[in-house]
């Protein structure tokens, strides 16, 4: 499996950590229940999915893979910064 | 139809035309008492535990493909009861005794060899770790021995001692451990269940979980709908798949762990035997193959195949803790479906739907706990009650935090086990 950075290029899967679906962080104050899903449950589709993936050995970035967990496939690669996703800004 | 050293005798003899199906090829009825959802290890033992301690034969286990054919049949049938934390140690020795009377309760052979498992070390912070495992083992009341590098060295003199960076300090023992023909497991439920009236019914996919007014009914298969009073989950890799067709969310991630078999060799490797670096665990199989795995690839993937990087890893510290094995040629390799919780420990439990049962989150130890698995789940459908080796695999447990079962100390989140 190989990864496209939009800033380095594509590189192999082993410059990247995985860190799971790409998911809306609740607020502060959101409530145990909201806490609860975003920590704990998950989808875990089989299909297309979209996770967060750092690459640790490379820019630095955080990005937004979207990519089939059936066969592996990977459609879309952008920084999560771009996509606004929590912790990314 | 039972086995005995004089019906193989007899069978030899008169050409071998007595053996008859180990089980029928139903159709499915309209309705049962118990549906289980799933048709490999866990499922089939639930369905003979609940036949055979409870009494309940008016049963079904639906399987989507064959049984059997799911992780039951892609794991390194390793079979131990060396954990730490309550939880997890009370129910994986449940488990080891299951495993320890199996053959003659089911009468079949599932090569349950007893060879025992070594986990070694390779520092003081491992070794301390290693003994007070050793002796939450023991008060356990299952078997652990500490055993210094000598002792080692005279059970596994092959091993690669003076490596530079894991020298081998020595080892935590289990002698009750061991492997089991995996495939002879599911089989002999198979068998022991379907002799005592339950319905086996295979290529039969569910497609929906119908619940009214927060109550299971029945579900939707490829072969028409089924009602059930009760509704229980055994689906492993899959259970997020299963569990949404009742509109439950689980703590569920489910990732790719791959297995590798070399070559046939001759008699080399007499136990299990763990490398404290890099995770590996490595047996060898009655026909001589080395059977060993490693880690996770580490992300979400239902391929049940994995990537070359784990690959790697794993053969660079197979050779690492047996430089013999770099001589050996790979045979082949596979991935299985894990269904992994944040703390990496397993969940059997009611769900929030009355009469829908949950048996999930093996994560990559389902195969040791499938007996025990399969005893506990059907005390839950049978009485309603969780059994006493399984009052703690709670599904709650990650909300409340109370009760977790984070054996690495690693933390209760997805991508840490």
């Amino acid at each position: 499996m190989r990864i496209t950075c939009p800033l380095c290029g594509e590189r192999d899967r082993r410059e990247f950590y995985y860190k799971g679906a790409a998911l809306e962080r609740p607020a502060a104050e959101a409530d145990l229940d909201a806490w609860h899903a975003h920590v704990h449950l998950r989808e875990n589709p089989a299909g297309e999915l979209e996770e967060l993936w750092y690459h640790e050995m490379g820019c630095n970035s955080w990005l937004r893979v979207t990519r089939d967990t059936a066969t592996h496939e990977i459609t879309d690669v952008v920084l999560a910064a771009d996509a606004g996703l929590g912790g990314a800004r | 139809m039972r086995f005995s050293g004089w019906r193989v005798l007899k069978e030899g003899l008169t050409g071998n035309k007595g053996w008859a199906p180990h089980w029928r090829d139903p159709e499915p009825k309209r309705e049962y008492d118990v549906v289980i959802i799933g048709g490999g290890g866990h499922g089939l033992a639930t369905a003979y535990y609940l036949a055979a301690e409870h009494g309940i034969t008016n049963v079904a286990v639906l399987e989507k493909g064959y049984l059997g054919g799911g992780n039951v049949g892609r794991n390194t049938t390793i079979v131990r009861a060396n954990y730490y934390l309550p939880g997890n140690s009370e129910f994986y020795s449940h488990s080891l005794k299951l495993w320890e009377s199996l053959e003659q309760e089911l009468n079949y052979n599932a090569m349950m060899s007893q060879r025992g498992i070594i986990n070694l070390f390779h520092n003081d912070g491992q070794r301390d770790a290693a003994v007070r495992r050793g002796n939450a083992i023991v008060n356990q009341g299952d078997d652990a021995e500490l055993l210094d590098r000598e002792a080692v060295r005279r059970l596994a003199p092959f091993l690669n001692f003076d490596n530079n960076r894991f020298p081998i300090m020595g080892g935590l023992m289990q002698r009750r451990a061991g492997t089991a023909r995996h495939d002879a497991v599911a089989w002999g439920f198979a068998r022991g269940a379907d002799m005592r009236g339950v319905d086996l019914i295979q290529n039969c996919e569910v497609t929906g979980i119908d619940v009214e007014n927060g109550k299971v009914t029945g579900v939707q298969t490829a072969r028409g709908p089924i009602k059930a009073k009760k509704v229980a989950l055994a689906a492993a890799g899959r259970s997020s798949q299963v569990a949404a067709m009742a509109g439950l969310t689980l703590p569920i991630e489910s990732h790719v762990l791959q297995a590798f078999v070399s070559e046939g060799l001759k008699p080399l490797i007499d136990h299990v035997i763990t490398f404290a670096e890099g995770h590996l665990y490595i047996s060898q199989s009655d026909k001589g193959g080395l059977v060993f795995g490693s880690y996770l690839d580490f992300y979400a993937s239902y391929a049940a195949r994995g990537n070359l990087p784990m690959v790697e890893h794993t053969m660079e510290t197979c050779v690492a803790m047996v430089p013999a094995v770099s001589k050996a040629r790979l045979l082949r390799s596979w991935g299985g479906i894990m269904d992994m919780t944040p703390d990496g420990s397993p969940i059997i439990d009611h769900s929030p739907i009355e009469g829908l049962y949950l048996n999930c989150g093996w994560c990559y130890g389902g195969f040791k706990a499938t007996p025990g698995s399969g005893n506990v789940y059907a005390h839950l459908i049978a009485t309603d009650r969780p059994h006493g080796a399984a009052e703690k695999l709670k599904l709650d447990r990650f909300c409340s935090g109370v009760g977790l079962m984070d054996e690495e100390g690693t933390g209760a989140q997805h991508n840490l086990h």
